[in-house]
């Protein structure tokens, strides 16, 4: 019998469905690799074994009785801690929310558990998603189940969703949910050889999930395999009064709509995002791709964005805005950590509670972002940024007069060594390629393209028009029939 | 614009987070790198454009005027609200005395 860890999140629930194996099995199995893999990958803050089993027996146990399944009956996955989930922590990787219980479900944890899906575990990120590589984490950085071949250096599996995107990578969950607001899903996706999609601004409900940057959030699934995410997609999304921005737009039946035949599509190339000095292998596999979905039947145009080199220094003023002012809640009055030194006053222990519950780089953005918004600056800064960010919008929809979809690399390298990226700033430009799109709230997704020099993945990124999920998906398709990705991580662990 | 150590505190003090001398003068070269790199919008001509507040058009929703339309969102859940707190007394939130 073949591995039940290797199989798809298709594959599984399909299995379930004919009973092949049962749900139950399913669990096990991945229970298993689970704790098998926590010292090594550090993966999880927050294993439940026991959630998964009573999802998988309640899918057994309705299939024994004739009812129909969920779309995801039977399959266990990773949940991001991010998203509150009812009964179990979440911390969103910081000290400041460790011990938090949430008395109630996120609105897309919860629309998964009613689609079948059972919860393996908690996984780690970087700290209130600010990362790109899993090192601000407070429950330690996350190890990438990927090492360049005869090198044991540990890697970044990218961030900030480098849980998820460590465990789908390493096949101890079949399927994650991830955020993202600059690159969340997309960068670690690619970093670790899955597939991942943000869908379009407002697709899936942001209530219950812990807000950084409320204009740019948004959750999406990550996976083995396009077909996956789109089937997890569908779980996720749909409307929700709960969030004010949440779009009331019916959810397609994306996964049966797949198509990689892309005769009569264009994709824009747009000439702005190839860099002077990109690295010749991410250049390569976008060259790569470009003839793949020329093979598939798509018209290759050339098109520009012009104010795509502002994207970044637009992302860090607006996001660390918002995030200064969504974490003003964190004051050790409601929920969370305290810290009241001996005799202090209630704005005393604000500061002491935020100075020991919030990391460095969450600090840093509060900072910034306090300082963009404060007085005498905020025109300078942020307003400054939002019509800047309107520019960076139109030209997406300028180019999508041109163009159905847009082919980019997903990040200009290959994953990086853990502690490779001392300087903030350096980490901020690693963004440079999934930002823009982010900015836009466009759909985006990354799918797997090739290994570079040192045998590690890369991805390559397909930007859609506002509510084309199924566009972006479908190109996402006809590069996953192409580019053969069958690489995966040799077990170490 | 760049930033000295006596604003980098006053930043801190308004965003509530209490930082020693010596995080605040390694802060100080680190927000100066960021904020001058994100000087670089100066040069972008954005004249007419309004600001961008939504990426996606969407008008704001009103529901309905009903106490408890939406149970998970409503009201009557005081334990629930309380649960976390880090010093829950008496029905009510508790915190350091605020009035001298």
């Amino acid at each position: 019998m073949t591995q039940l860890t290797d199989l798809t999140l298709a594959g599984i629930r399909d299995g379930v469905a004919k009973g092949e194996f049962t749900a139950t099995e399913v669990a096990g199995a991945f229970n298993a690799a689970v704790a098998g893999a926590q010292d090594a990958l550090n993966a999880f803050i927050v294993t439940t074994p026991e959630a998964a089993l009573a999802a998988a027996a309640k899918v057994d146990a309705d299939r024994a009785a004739g009812q129909t399944l969920g779309k995801l009956a039977g399959v266990p996955i990773g949940m991001k801690d991010l998203f509150a989930t009812k009964g179990v922590q979440t911390t969103a990787a910081s000290k400041i929310l460790e011990g938090f219980v949430p008395p109630y479900e996120s609105t897309v944890s919860q629309k998964l558990w009613d689609a079948g899906a059972g919860l393996l575990g908690k996984l780690n990120l970087d700290q209130f998603a600010m990362g790109s590589s899993n090192e601000s984490s407070a429950f330690g950085h996350v190890i990438s189940p990927w090492r360049r071949p005869g090198d044991t250096t540990a890697l970044a599996p990218g961030g900030s969703s480098g849980g998820s995107s460590a465990a789908v990578a390493a096949r101890i969950v079949p399927a994650a949910t991830g955020t993202d607001t600059g690159g969340s899903i997309r960068q670690p996706a690619a970093f670790t050889g899955i597939s991942g999609i943000k869908p379009t601004y407002g697709r899936c409900s942001r209530w219950g999930i812990v807000a950084f940057a409320s204009s740019l959030d948004q959750a999406g699934p990550m996976a083995r395999t396009v077909t996956d995410c789109a089937i997890m997609l569908e779980a996720m999304a749909g409307f929700d009064a709960k969030d004010s921005t949440s779009l009331d737009v019916p959810v397609p039946e994306w996964a049966a709509s797949l198509s990689g035949d892309l005769r009569g599509k264009k994709v824009g190339i747009p000439r702005e995002y190839r860099l002077d000095g990109l690295n010749e292998d991410v250049a390569k596999s976008w060259d790569a791709g470009i003839a793949w979905l020329k093979e598939a039947g798509a018209e290759v145009v050339d098109i520009s964005l012009p104010h795509t080199q502002y994207a970044l220094a637009t992302y860090y003023i607006i996001a660390p805005a918002e995030a200064s002012s969504n974490l003003a809640r964190y004051d050790g009055v409601r929920y969370g950590q305290r810290d009241l030194p001996n005799g202090a006053g209630l704005q005393d222990m604000y500061a002491a509670t935020r100075a020991a519950g919030f990391g460095p780089e969450v600090k840093r953005r509060i900072m910034i972002g306090t300082y963009v918004l404060s007085a005498g600056f905020y025109d300078a800064y942020y307003t400054r940024a939002q019509k800047v960010r309107a520019l960076i919008s139109r030209d997406f929809m300028a180019a999508f007069e041109q163009c159905d979809v847009i082919l980019t690399p997903t990040a200009p390298s290959a994953a990086f060594a853990l502690g490779e990226k001392s300087n903030p700033l350096d980490m901020y430009l690693g963004d440079v390629f999934s930002v823009p799109a982010s900015l836009a709230g466009l759909p985006a997704m990354s799918v797997p393209a090739g290994l570079d020099r040192n045998g590690l993945p890369l991805g390559l990124q397909i930007i859609g028009k506002p509510l084309d999920e199924q566009g972006v998906l479908n190109a996402g398709l006809a590069i996953e029939a192409r580019a053969n990705f069958v690489a995966k991580p040799n077990m170490w662990w | 614009m760049s930033v000295d150590t006596a604003t980098v505190a006053k930043i801190a003090a308004l965003a509530r987070i209490k930082v020693t001398e010596g995080e605040l003068s390694a802060m100080v070269p680190e927000l100066n790198g960021i904020l001058a790199w994100v000087e670089q919008l100066a040069e972008v001509d954005v004249t007419g454009v309004e600001p961008m507040t939504a990426v996606i058009p969407n008008a704001l929703r009103l529901r309905a005027d009903v106490v408890n339309a939406d149970p998970l969102t409503g009201g009557d859940v005081r334990d629930a609200v309380l649960a976390n707190a880090p010093a829950a007394e008496h029905g009510f939130f508790g915190v350091p005395k605020v009035i001298e």
